[in-house]
């Protein structure tokens, strides 16, 4: 038993801040339900093939639809069928709307990823040089801080799009090797304006954390500066990396249906919650109401946002220092 | 005084190297401004326009003729919007933009820094979960679920408000709210931290120690500190809601110069392009100089060399 006692004292930081974070129920919790949701979104596409779908009881399977799956009954609301109502072309909202939850939280995953790896080394490479090096990696910051970043994204994928149209019609890419490229360029383009916060932030931290004694310590016995860098410094980071990460992919997801409410983001019959609520707000018109095409993607959107959100914030307050927060 | 004067002076050179960016990262890609439209009958006709706009110049001369002229005020032609000048259209759009915006920052502050404040003051009370609660929730409902949804809801089913456009005092509702809802919740975020990191500080323990009551403590002694990180935030925010949102702009029909920011990039119409980019820096250079100029009034503990 004392054993244990002891090994309880020496709990790293991050151990430390996991059982903060457990005992944030509401946190805990959004974590849960953001675990559920990415079950029913990988899950979805095995339900809803033809075989299982039959095997299910039958208000289950009636509602089964696949995202791209057209029908005669355009612009249905929501039913025993068709649960969140079908579009103009008669394809199931439900599904899509699923399916869009997937393709938003891949996209704001990966570009959170990218944004990661660009902002960590350009921060650390910063911070850990110093000197003439920090003052010029900074400025480089401050000067594309300052510029609107959708003109990048905006130059970035249509270059791109037209390269690959011009590929794919000279018959040297297939049509869905030119989509996944394009998803592909999505991705970078996102996470490469994401990155300058979190280049400020890992710099600040590295400053402050090379000039400690153990940095010296492992330096002077022969540490290279990859390893020092690597080995010693960044892992004491991880937990505020990892709380802003939390918090990017939400930023990321919103920026993406920005981009796809300018025909940038997901390509259709692609689609992704933005693209939706953009399909949504193009069938607004006075004479007929189609509520359902705005109000269960919104719906989802919004609480996917809030869970990410809520969960991110439980992961900054379990890693602050200042604990009791 | 002379460190914020050194400072000014240095906005200078950085918008030089601003627009010469832009100018380099429009340059670099592929496409040029007459793309879209149909192809001229013959060579000449073509060499005659490239002519006209100076395309056939080598890259680094077209950027000095452009920089020449915008020291003389003159922001070059838009390549798009034939017969307009990108000044013209900038002077057109952005007193709407201008407009929009402030009313969107008058009510992003004017929501968020009140939430904030009665969550701290709250904290740990069920006032605190509410206010915290609906900052977040602000926080996840940008404009473009905001938007559309405030249409179909009160101008199409209840009609209470126009569905769009930019003519009466009843028009201007729905566009400010569904700009300045988000960065409400943003605000509102910022204020709480604020106050609570300083709610901790050794002046506020004296002065409560003193005896004085809580409400002078908090908005006398707390509130004057706390809301820097509000003010520092609040110089970007301007410069971004001051030079007008797509979204916004798209959804309601507002002829401001959001869209183009937009459609110019598309377009690749870089006079145009660039001067927004140069608009929207120099905004938030100004901005972020103000920002520092005002925190050091509200915080005299901080020293600029």
């Amino acid at each position: 038993m004392s054993e244990q006692g002891a090994v309880s004292e020496s709990l790293s930081p991050n151990q430390r801040a996991w059982r903060r974070f457990r005992k944030n129920k509401f946190a805990s919790a959004c974590g849960v339900l953001l675990l559920s949701l990415l079950g029913v979104i990988l899950l979805w596409p095995v339900l809803s093939s033809p075989t299982v779908a039959k095997a299910l009881p039958g208000f289950l399977s009636a509602g089964l639809h696949t995202p791209n799956e057209h029908s005669a009954e355009l612009f249905a609301p929501p039913s025993g069928k068709h649960w969140f109502g079908t579009d103009i072309h008669g394809r199931d909202i439900f599904s899509r709307v699923i399916y869009g939850t997937r393709v938003s939280l891949l996209v704001g995953a990966v570009g959170a990823c990218v944004s990661l790896v660009i902002g960590v080394l350009w921060g650390a490479g910063a911070g850990y040089l110093g000197g003439r090096w920090d003052a010029w990696l900074m400025r480089v910051v401050d000067v594309l801080y300052s510029l609107p970043s959708i003109i990048f994204v905006i130059v970035l994928i249509t270059t791109l799009h037209g390269a690959l149209d011009k590929l794919q019609s000279a018959g040297k890419l297939t049509v869905t090797m030119r989509d996944t490229a394009k998803f592909v360029g999505l991705f970078v383009g996102l996470g490469a304006v994401s990155w300058l916060t979190m280049a400020r932030i890992v710099r600040g931290q590295v400053l402050s954390l090379r000039t400690r004694q153990f940095v010296d310590a492992s330096r002077a016995l022969g540490a290279t500066h990859a390893q020092i860098l690597f080995r010693h410094i960044l892992p004491n980071i991880t937990g505020i990396i990892i709380v802003y990460l939390m918090l990017l992919v939400p930023a990321i997801i919103l920026y993406e249906s920005f981009l796809s409410y300018l025909g940038l983001g997901i390509q259709p019959p692609q689609a992704s919650l933005g693209s939706l609520i953009a399909d949504g707000a193009a069938q607004i018109n006075p004479i007929r109401i189609y509520w359902w095409l705005l109000v269960f993607p919104c719906s989802v959107l919004v609480s996917t946002l809030l869970a990410l959100n809520f969960f991110g914030d439980g992961l900054r307050d379990a890693f602050d220092p200042r604990g009791d927060r | 005084m002379s460190y914020f004067l050194k400072r000014a002076i240095f906005l200078v050179p950085l918008l030089l190297l601003i627009s010469l960016l832009a100018f380099a990262l429009l340059k670099l890609a592929p496409g040029g401004p007459f793309d879209k439209e149909r192809a001229p009958a013959t060579v000449e006709i073509k060499r005659a326009i490239e002519a006209k706009y100076h395309l056939d110049e080598p890259w680094w001369q077209q950027y000095l003729r452009y920089i020449g002229g915008v020291l003389h005020g003159d922001f070059g032609p838009s390549f798009k919007y034939r017969n307009h000048t990108v000044t013209d259209i900038i002077a057109q759009g952005l007193p709407v933009s201008v407009a929009l915006g402030g009313m969107a920052f008058a009510l992003s502050l004017g929501i968020g820094i009140p939430l904030g404040f009665w969550s701290a003051a709250r904290r740990g009370e069920w006032g605190d979960y509410t206010g915290s609660f609906l900052a977040i929730l602000a926080v996840c409902v940008p404009a473009l679920v905001v938007g559309p949804l405030l249409v179909m809801g009160l101008a199409i089913q209840w009609q209470l408000l126009p569905v769009a456009l930019w003519t009466s005092p009843a028009h201007v509702i729905l566009p400010t709210l569904t700009l300045g809802l988000y960065f409400s919740g943003r605000v509102a975020r910022l204020m709480r931290e604020g106050m609570l990191t300083t709610l901790h500080e050794q002046y506020i323990v004296t002065a409560r120690a003193k005896g004085l009551n809580d409400t002078t403590v908090l908005l006398k002694h707390a509130l004057r500190i706390a809301i820097l990180p509000v003010v520092s935030y609040s110089g970007p925010l301007l410069a971004d809601l001051l030079t007008g949102s797509f979204i916004v702009e798209n959804l309601f029909q507002i002829p401001g110069v959001g869209v183009f920011m937009v459609n110019s990039s598309l377009n690749r119409d870089y006079p145009m392009v660039i001067g927004l980019v140069l608009l929207y820096a120099t905004l938030l250079l100004v901005l972020n100089l103000l920002v520092d100029v005002a925190y050091s009034y509200l915080d005299r503990r901080v020293k600029y060399e």
